[in-house]
């Protein structure tokens, strides 16, 4: 971690926890990539039931596809503001954040809820169980995020305030929000509309 | 000299531990050094409970129509033996090499993420304990149509569906009851600490590197240990989702993996190999690179063509990715398919074979000196090339369709994994004792072992080709008496006995060397790579100094130069030079801070477990409880800061 050790490192330039962020996120590309694939090999079976692509809500899907791009900009606006070091323009775009994450779940607990009551179930057919998973694995994503800023904002309350190294850095987190926000245009185009 | 550390009692949770002896050092550590030498023993341990396996294994096949395992117990047997020799002995032994020897190869104070680095032994041990809990709380029952339920037994109750978990074979349906749940929600755990690890050895090997350890200086298990990370990195991610969805398929009535539902069994084997035919490379390269490290030590000779094994090696690790299917020729894939892999399978001989051509020029005309490590190291590079062969048979499709699921392949691999990256293993073992102890161990019975283990070895695993290719199947509890196999399965058996007395030779000579073994000096092999340039046993702070590497093989150049005729000639003062060395590595001069031990990593790992219990019995309470002692760690480690600022040494 880049507290100061008296020892020379980073020869690359790049700092250790963005670097390790980077090497995470390259592995998760092939968590998405398995379940993306395995999704489009069962994406035409309707065996034995309906299809779930009967039940798609898009435009629904699209707003809240749309709050979760909105985060990202949130994000890139909270960064800006640290970097010129305003503290409560930081935390009020984290917050934020969080917050459009926060809906984008409410969202798809709601559409899941919704399939659910169409006769839906994550075991009705293997279109159904990969749509889970595949977007529920994404879900997942979208709660870590969140809990991430939501506990970056706390850190912000202290004090000594936010900056942009050391322990639970504002870049480190923003790399991965984006990371899972880039996923859900690709899962978004994937799913609901090819 | 003494080392003074007090840390500044900051609490965020707990107080800050201060142990630097006693276990709770141990629990709380994060030196590279402590956890390299706990992955260590937790996997030896794990080694003996695989080879007891093997054992009970061979005791059933060295009569014909035995009845001392029923079939249930046989296919538990070989399933735990699998999976504990890879997930729990070979894999974590090798990590065991990377968490000590990275970052003293690199010339590093620890790896870049110490914390991370507990966190994924922690994992691993939670996962180890977690699967074999298996043998307490799992069920298996019996099958339809398969064998009876009162065959299974207290053996019988673990997992049963092999180390592969052939779909629909480890469904539901035909592995019913709860092990295999144990099985797959285990891997899962133990994948998590190999991911974690990966992510923490790149980033080393990347940012840690000290002054002019530019990436073509650096030994060459650095770059085998860097292969692996990746090959970790891109493979368990596949297996992670393979695994969730058989737990998904196993307790939440989905159907990825079985056909009644619309599922794709086949698609369960792409997936598994995927991970599983770059995970075969993830357990060979360190050998490879341990390889590469001892034999120019005893054959006082440069590496024979460095940059042909470092590329060699990445080779390896990139066509690793595409040969996966060569495991399912005789699944239904296509014939197209099927040349193809049979083709690549073919390509990824000429790295493998680039690497053996060069061990063999860099022991060519050297002076060497036969020692355990050497010896080892040859003995891997004999063994390592039979199992290589019989592998490249396997591409060849009708051959490999005759020697599917017989002992042949058995033959195959064992040599590759035993020959190969347990002799390779073995050999730093030894070379690395003097470094980690500051004892020698003594020769003649590491010789003893050597001899012991080779024979033993080939007498395992060397008929198993004859008995595979007459027609002996794998995975199978019984063979009839008319078919003549006995005469070879008696001396499988009588083979697999000489290794374990090999194995108990071994831990003698651990045991009693490192506690009266002669004292080591710091440089015992006059070996070229900077990890010998501290004291043994390794210091805390591994350097006193950050090192400057002026060249590869930067510790040989500094004690030897050449004459006219290139031959190495001892530097005039190259005494003086170590003296010195080993007075700084003793007595740094300078201000040192290394990262405080945690209680973090122990606690967050912790809570896995109880997450993979909650999965199996679908248990909320649990799943609070596995929920709550992942936040308490997450956050107490959030709020703690890396280094306490009082924790310092002093000297007086």
């Amino acid at each position: 971690m880049s507290d100061s050790h008296s020892y020379p490192h980073e020869p690359t330039g790049v700092e250790t926890r963005k670097l390790g962020m980077w090497v995470f996120l390259s592995t998760e590309i092939l968590f998405f990539g398995t379940l993306i694939t395995t999704f489009m090999i069962f994406k035409g079976s309707d065996f034995p039931g309906m299809k779930l692509t009967d039940v798609y809500d898009i435009p629904f899907t699209s707003i809240s596809s749309f709050i979760l791009l909105m985060s990202s900009l949130t994000m890139v606006l909270a960064h800006n503001a640290l970097e010129v070091n305003d503290q409560e323009k930081t935390r009020v775009w984290l917050l934020a954040t969080a917050m459009l994450g926060a809906v984008f779940l409410a969202g798809q607990i709601y559409e899941f809820t919704e399939f659910y009551h169409k006769g839906f179930e994550l075991s009705t057919n293997i279109f159904s169980s990969s749509f889970y998973v595949l977007t529920g694995f994404h879900g997942l994503h979208v709660f870590i995020g969140v809990v991430l800023l939501l506990a970056l904002w706390g850190i912000g309350q202290r004090q000594k305030g936010l900056t942009l190294e050391g322990g639970m850095n504002l870049e480190f987190v923003a790399l991965y929000w984006h990371f899972v926000d880039i996923v859900w245009i690709v899962l978004f185009t994937v799913v609901y509309l090819i | 000299m003494t080392k003074i550390i007090e840390p500044k009692r900051q609490s965020s949770i707990f107080r800050r531990p201060s142990s630097e002896t006693g276990i709770w050092s141990w629990i709380t550590t994060v030196d590279h050094k402590k956890i390299g030498i706990m992955y260590g023993y937790a996997a030896f341990f794990f080694l003996l409970i695989g080879g007891l396996e093997a054992l009970i294994l061979r005791i059933q096949l060295s009569q014909p129509d035995n009845n001392f395992l029923t079939a249930a117990e046989y296919n538990a047997m070989f399933t735990m033996h699998g999976t504990t020799m890879i997930f729990l002995a070979i894999m974590p032994i090798s990590a065991a090499f990377f968490n000590y020897l990275l970052p003293l190869q690199i010339g590093a104070r620890d790896v870049a993420f110490p914390r991370l680095n507990a966190l994924s032994f922690w994992i691993f041990i939670f996962g180890g304990a977690f699967l074999y809990s298996t043998f307490i709380f799992g069920t298996a029952g019996a099958p339809e149509g398969g064998y009876l339920a009162e065959e299974v037994g207290w053996l019988g109750s673990a997992p049963n569906g092999g180390w592969f978990g052939y779909q629909p074979n480890a469904g539901m349906k035909y592995s019913p009851g709860t092990a295999m749940d144990y099985w797959a929600i285990g891997l899962q755990i133990l994948g998590i600490a190999s991911l974690i690890s990966a992510f923490n050895f790149i980033t080393t090997i990347i940012n840690m590197r000290t002054e002019g350890m530019r990436f073509m200086r650096m030994p060459v298990f650095t770059w085998m240990t860097f292969a692996v990370s990746f090959l970790l990195a891109f493979s368990l991610p596949i297996i992670a989702i393979a695994l969730f969805y058989v737990t998904f398929d196993r307790k939440f009535g989905t159907t990825f993996f079985l056909t009644e539902g619309g599922g794709d069994p086949i698609l369960w084997q792409h997936l598994f190999w995927l991970f599983g035919h770059p995970e075969v490379y993830i357990l060979i390269l360190p050998a490879f690179g341990i390889v590469s490290e001892v034999l120019p030590t005893f054959s006082r000779k440069p590496l024979f063509g460095y940059a042909a094994i470092v590329f060699a090696g990445f080779g390896i690790a990139f066509i690793g990715f595409g040969v996966w299917a060569h495991h399912m020729f005789a699944s239904a894939i296509s014939p197209v398919a099927q040349a193809g892999f049979g083709l690549s399978t073919m390509v990824i001989a000429v790295p493998t074979g680039v690497k053996i051509f060069n061990w063999l020029g860099t022991i060519w005309g050297g002076k060497l000196k036969l020692n355990t490590p050497m010896l080892f190291s040859l003995g891997f590079i004999g063994m390592f090339l039979i199992g290589g062969l019989s592998g490249v048979t396997h591409s060849i499709v009708p051959a490999d369709t005759q020697q599917t699921d017989t002992y042949y392949v058995v033959a195959h691999f064992h040599y590759v994994l035993f020959g190969g990256a347990l002799f390779g293993i073995f050999s730093g073992l030894y070379y690395w004792f003097p470094k980690v102890w500051g004892k020698m161990y003594n020769e003649s019975l590491g010789k003893i072992h050597f001899w012991l283990m080779m024979i033993g070895f080939n007498l395992t695993f060397g008929p198993m080709h004859w008995l595979g290719l007459q027609g002996q199947v794998r995975r199978t509890w019984v063979y009839a008496e008319e078919t003549n196999l006995q005469f070879w399965n008696i001396v499988v058996t009588v083979g697999a006995f000489i290794i374990a007395l090999s194995i108990i030779v071994f831990m003698i000579n651990w045991i009693f060397s490192k506690r009266n073994g002669e004292k080591a000096p710091f440089d015992p092999w006059d070996a070229r790579t900077i990890e010998w340039t501290i004291p043994s046993p390794t210091p805390v702070w591994n350097f006193s100094k950050a090192p400057i590497v002026k060249s590869l093989d930067d510790f040989w150049h500094t004690k030897y130069s050449e004459d006219e005729e290139g031959r190495a000639v001892k530097r005039a003062e190259a005494d003086q030079i170590l003296l010195d060395l080993e007075e700084e590595g003793l007595n740094p001069s300078e201000h040192i801070e290394l990262p405080s031990p945690s209680y973090f990593p122990i606690v967050l790992a912790s809570g896995l477990p109880f997450l993979g219990y909650a999965v199996i019995y679908k248990s909320i309470p649990l799943a609070l409880i596995g929920s709550i002692l992942l936040l308490i760690g997450g956050f107490g480690w959030g709020t703690e800061p890396l280094e306490e600022e009082a924790f310092e040494d002093s000297h007086e």
